[in-house]
């Protein structure tokens, strides 16, 4: 007998039901095709939740609506992580250290409501509610490589909008230099709170620039759906060039700064992480090497790890924000 | 229970379980029950398993001298090579899965990065031990050096907690390194504060 609990995640459907591989990335690249040309915005976000309908079934999340992002480098053709895997292997401190605790912990979180504090060196600060800010503008899909610090990497299908039109809307005074994103930090319903692991709130800052650059999203979904508590509901950053724990989950307060924040990572471990942790394959992490990575649920067991490209491979987009700068000091 | 102890079965019955933590990794590898990353998985999980068979082993000359049953000291070398066959499967495991088999990346990857030093340290501790745990290495080595070498697994078990230790300071997350080395801790102890009773006992009673 089968038993289904809350804790079973992420039910797979019958092998006979999933679309085969290359039919679905054919229908992936015809779905690009479409969205490259003009032809139908509307179109594109209903094939990709037919897409999603074929690739994620079970949904227990409210879908989200979003159309195919146009910003350059924002659809990797990699294949998708699972949505199961996506799911129950997180790093959220909050909830645990463990990467099985997000998916069986995180159902505590409160997300309604739901607001986020804007403070700091801009001209429109204040409390922005969920709602208004998932209005603020068009949300797309984007679907960005992930990798972790720790040497593995996925590939996620996120759905938000770049960062820079928020920060186009608060206004940022001319003194504002970074960009500091403050996680939320709750006792009551976030246990992982209470180990010493790090210094609470989780706290993590960029430069304007990287702020401001077009991939870097602001995200409220991913999969269709929106973003599942276990991965930063209701919403998070993305920055798809820097090792995963650069961006922040449910976050409560951007602050916009004119001296370097200090970073809870930084905070902990100034040996081992810096302020700027671009994934960069040439500058090793003191314990191990970032060379490789491991694509979880692709790379089988015995497959050679695979190799980490420069800015996970975001070079050409994002590669000219750190010219001149000698990486392996401001790793 | 002195009967049961004296017993060969008994002996195999304790390789047998000692050995079930094995056959259940190589089960839950074939039925793909590791999770998102299997690779990680086993390498912590036969990390552990060296680890509480290490501290097993230890366990055996303090409940042999606090029991007063002479019987224990025959499961010791058995604890001492399962603890050596689950270090050989952890080598083997960062060997296979972080490294890809390659000798080049390996070698130069050890020296690197001093947590995997001090375990690749108390795995040639061990492996020294492996090679000499038959009863004819004992008379070829000679009884007095024989211990002095097997006393290395003092040496293994402030190894083994190191490298733990160094692994989860990134995440300052200690809980399980505190256990694993108070139970050494303990173990270790009671050997200094028995030498030291010993010592005082002969002082007093020449």
């Amino acid at each position: 007998m089968r038993i289904i609990s809350n804790h079973s995640g992420f039910i797979h459907p019958v092998p006979s039901e999933i679309t085969p591989e290359p039919v679905y990335q054919t229908r992936r690249d015809l779905i690009r095709g479409l969205a490259a040309g003009s032809a139908g915005m509307a179109l594109t976000a209903w094939g990709l939740r037919e897409a999603h309908a074929q690739t994620v079934p079970g949904a227990k999340l409210p879908a989200l609506a979003a159309s195919s992002s146009s910003v350059a480098g924002a659809l990797t053709m990699d294949k998708l992580t699972d949505y199961k895997d996506a799911t129950t292997y997180n790093n959220f401190y909050e909830f645990g250290t463990d990467k099985a605790d997000p998916a069986k912990r995180a159902h505590t979180l409160q997300t309604q409501p739901w607001s986020v504090e804007i403070e700091g060196l801009v001209k429109k600060p204040g409390r922005y509610a969920l709602e208004d800010l998932m209005k603020l503008s068009a949300m797309e899909e984007r679907i960005y490589r992930l990798r972790c610090v720790e040497g593995w990497s996925m590939v996620i299908p996120w759905i938000g909008y770049s960062m820079a039109k928020l920060i186009q809307r608060v206004e940022p005074q001319p003194g504002a230099k970074f960009v500091e994103f403050i996680t939320q930090a709750d006792t009551k319903t976030m246990p992982g709170l209470r180990s010493g692991s790090l210094d609470w709130p989780y706290v993590e800052a960029l430069r304007m620039d990287e702020a401001m650059h077009p991939l870097t999203l602001l995200a409220f979904g991913m999969y269709g759906e929106v973003m599942p508590k276990q991965n930063g509901a209701p919403l998070r950053l993305v920055v798809p060039w820097k090792y995963g724990f650069k961006s922040g989950k449910s976050l409560v307060k951007i602050r916009f700064t004119e001296k370097q924040p200090l970073c809870s990572w930084e905070k902990a471990a100034p040996q081992e992480y810096g302020f700027y942790s671009n994934v960069n394959p040439l500058v090793d992490h003191p314990r191990w090497s970032q060379a490789t990575e491991r694509r979880i649920g692709e790379d089988g067991l015995f497959a050679k790890k695979r190799k980490t490209l420069m800015f996970n491979g975001y070079e050409a987009q994002v590669g000219q924000l750190y010219a001149g700068m000698d990486l392996k000091k401001f790793f | 229970m002195r009967q049961a102890l004296r017993r060969p079965a008994a002996g195999w019955l304790l390789l047998l379980v000692g050995l079930l933590p094995f056959v259940w990794l190589v089960v839950q590898t074939i039925q793909d029950q590791l999770g998102a990353n299997p690779a990680e998985y086993l390498l912590r999980a036969t990390g552990d398993w060296t680890l509480r068979s290490l501290c097993l082993v230890l366990a055996v000359t303090p409940l042999r001298v606090l029991s007063g049953w002479p019987e224990w000291a025959k499961f010791r070398r058995m604890l001492g090579l399962l603890t050596y066959f689950y270090a050989v499967l952890h080598l083997s495991c960062y060997a296979l899965f972080d490294m890809g088999l390659d000798l080049a990346d390996i070698l130069a990857d050890i020296p690197k990065r001093t947590f995997i030093l001090l375990g690749f340290a108390a795995w040639l501790l061990l492996t020294a031990m492996a090679l000499t745990s038959f009863n004819k290495a004992i008379r070829w080595l000679g009884a007095a050096r024989w211990q002095m070498l097997h006393r290395s697994v003092y040496a293994v078990a402030v190894l083994a907690v190191l490298h733990f230790w160094w692994m989860r300071a990134g995440k300052n997350n200690f809980d399980e390194v505190i256990i694993y080395a108070a139970v050494l801790s303990l173990l270790l102890g009671w050997r200094v504060w028995n030498r030291y009773r010993k010592m005082h006992l002969k002082r007093m009673h020449p």
